[in-house]
């Protein structure tokens, strides 16, 4: 079964075009890396898979929900997709261990000690489970946006969203960050990551779509679309993003 | 992180060494010492000059300074007491005390009234209701832009236009018929309606007459409150064990509200009014609220309000726009996110300029001198006219409010410490 099926989705912010008729399949277990300039509409086309902003026009599925005004079927798809944000977005007056259980408790309705033994767990796998009784604040970028993974795994989704995840920490940090999607990948996770981590795309990504200005103007395996580069406007922005690489 | 002082690979660690200071112009604190030292001479000169100042006009004027005036009969007719008081009778002290409990009566009633009222208009003004919106922005606007004493004299000008208390409204007849009629039926028995009179001598309203059976009612009242208390505590423990939270709402309206009920019916369901009528020029029996007293009172909350609506507001928006978001996309609703993330948050940003609300609303109550309600302000102002004593008479002013300002503000950065963020 797909996991997602966006199907000639279109969005405008007052005028401005944003989303143009984007079509895009993404299987049960596949990791697609989402690229391009900023402003292509990225991270508006991966915000509309868990509906934090709503299209105009075409449908889109998730895990065989269509998304709609509809309540219920938000709450439904909230569960199963889990999202993790460009910056971290974690509950400052909550404990590490607190982020980590207030969704399981409140939404999953499940017994404190088992969300706590649950959260614990998924600390580890970050391998940040001596923090859990801190407070974000205390803990470094790269420490937070793994407790926010962590966060978000607790709900066990069956999906994952990346919004420039590395895209607000220091070099240094970039890689615990990495190394820990890379785990999740290969665990068999569904996983659509927009970023520019050329390497975590070719090692991870199933495949690569590369957007620019509202549309998905190339996609296909990592090898194919960065050694091979069909359009002017993916070669222009490779020579770009690769500059420094 | 934990590397001991035994690892080879780390510099050991010293402390970090002391600076002296030089006695030089040079030295930035050898120069904010000497400027600490000048402005404490001229604060002390300051209070020096005014102390031996008071003192050399006391004695020229023959005053006597001190605060036995206090234990003097104070003969000033007080219209609003919540203590017993003969102007005949009755020492300076007990009419400043009234003038106090006066002001506290005000001042706390207010600003409980106007958090509420400024929340909601505050939240109000966050809707995505455009006439909600719009209506609470003008009011804002509207209470802001407009002087607090204006207001207070416009609110106390308008319970003056009410009719005399031989013309006085009913609350009952300014319904239309429908609604008169409805409400005929259901207290006719008890002339509950026509017992609520607004004139210009004050708002009658009846009073309950404590009865036995009313003993019993609150007694149902107080068990149903430590019922709903404990069952909370059972819900809480409940969530923790099995994860489903049993309702606390039904069990809540049940224990406060069903139960006091059913007690009251078990006695026959009595309910004994004492009605205000009118004798003569005024009215007797039932309580009265003081045309002053509602007119500062609603002066003060009305205006409070505005300010508190828009801390409010500015507490909830302080609340950046990814909590939202990552609380939604963890699958949270909208009132769970409110409760859990939004709120805890805005309090912290909310409580500081909260406690400037609340002292400038005990400070503004003073404004009651002008309209007349007897305040500790509009009773020492009496007291220091009529004994001289006008040292101590604004010694015990600036006592009382001092008192009450500190009292809020170690309460508030109490409650601030005690919620206050972790880190960052």
């Amino acid at each position: 079964m797909n996991a997602i099926v966006l199907d000639k989705v279109n969005k405008w912010y007052g005028t401005m075009h944003v989303l143009r008729d984007i079509s895009l399949t993404v299987a049960t277990g596949e990791k697609v890396v989402v690229c391009g300039p900023s402003g292509s509409g990225k991270s508006t086309m991966i915000r509309c898979i868990n509906r934090l902003e709503t299209h105009q026009e075409g449908s889109i599925v998730v895990d065989g929900t269509e998304l709609t005004d509809d309540l219920r079927s938000l709450d439904t798809i909230r569960r199963e997709v889990g999202m993790v944000f460009q910056s971290f977005n974690l509950f400052p007056h909550l404990t590490i261990l607190e982020n980590c259980t207030l969704a399981p408790i409140w939404v999953r309705k499940m017994p404190k000690a088992e969300a706590e033994a649950l959260a614990m767990s998924y600390l580890e796998r970050v391998k940040i489970p001596e923090q859990a009784k801190k407070y974000p604040g205390q803990l470094s970028g790269g420490q937070q946006q793994r407790v926010a993974i962590a966060r978000a795994l607790c709900m066990r989704p069956k999906i994952m969203l990346f919004d420039e995840p590395t895209s607000a920490l220091d070099p240094e940090m970039i890689k615990e960050v990495l190394d820990t999607m890379i785990g999740l990948a290969q665990s068999g996770m569904t996983m659509v990551c927009v970023t520019h981590e050329m390497g975590f795309a070719r090692q991870v990504a199933d495949r690569v779509v590369f957007m620019d200005r509202g549309e998905i103007v190339e996609s296909g395996p990592p090898s194919t679309l960065f050694e091979a580069p069909k359009t002017d406007r993916l070669k222009l922005f490779l020579s770009q993003i690769l500059r420094g690489d | 992180m934990s590397a001991t002082a035994a690892d080879p690979r780390v510099t050991a660690a010293r402390k970090a060494p002391k600076r002296r200071m030089r006695v030089s112009w040079s030295d930035p604190r050898f120069r904010a010492l000497v400027w600490q030292f000048i402005i404490l001479g001229i604060v002390g000169g300051i209070v020096w000059y005014l102390v031996f100042n008071t003192n050399k006009n006391l004695a020229a004027r023959h005053i006597a300074t001190g605060f036995a005036f206090l234990h003097r009969v104070a003969g000033i007719p007080i219209g609003e007491s919540m203590i017993s008081y003969e102007p005949s009778v009755d020492t300076y002290g007990r009419a400043l005390w009234i003038g106090v409990l006066n002001t506290l009566k005000v001042a706390g009633i207010g600003m409980v009234l106007a958090t509420i009222l400024g929340t909601l208009i505050g939240i109000g003004r966050l809707s995505g209701n455009w006439l909600m919106a719009k209506l609470t922005g003008f009011y804002v606007e509207v209470m802001r832009d407009i002087p607090l004493l204006l207001q207070l004299l416009f609110w106390y000008t308008a319970l003056q236009g009410l009719p005399a208390p031989r013309q006085a409204w009913r609350v009952a007849e300014l319904m239309d018929g429908a609604t008169f009629h409805l409400f005929h039926e259901t207290f006719a028995n008890w002339q509950f309606g026509s017992g609520m009179l607004l004139s210009n001598r004050g708002s009658r309203i009846p009073i309950l007459n404590w009865e036995p059976a009313d003993n019993w009612i609150l007694a149902a009242f107080v068990v149903g409150a430590i019922g709903t208390f404990l069952w909370n505590g059972h819900a809480n423990r409940r969530q923790e064990a099995t994860g489903i939270r049993p309702k606390v709402w039904p069990v809540a309206f049940g224990l406060l509200l069903v139960l006091p009920l059913a007690v009251w019916a078990g006695f026959g369901a009595p309910l004994n009014f004492e009605i205000p009528t009118l004798r003569g020029f005024n009215f007797q029996g039932g309580g009265t609220i003081s045309p002053e007293y509602f007119a500062l009172l609603l002066g003060l909350v009305l205006y409070t309000a505005g300010y508190i609506a828009e801390i409010v507001r500015s507490g909830i928006q302080a609340v950046a726009q990814g909590q939202w978001e990552a609380a939604g996309a963890l699958g949270l609703r909208r009132g769970a996110i409110l409760r859990h993330i939004v709120l805890p948050q805005a309090l912290r940003v909310v409580i500081p300029p909260m406690t400037s609300q609340y002292l400038n609303l005990t400070k503004n109550s003073s404004l009651a001198v002008a309209i007349g309600y007897q305040d500790v302000v509009s009773i020492a102002n009496t007291t220091l006219n009529q004994t001289g004593q006008a040292v101590e008479g604004i010694a015990v002013i600036m006592a009382v409010f001092l008192t009450i300002s500190l009292s809020i503000s170690l309460f508030m950065n109490w409650y601030n410490a005690h919620i206050a963020l972790v880190g960052r």
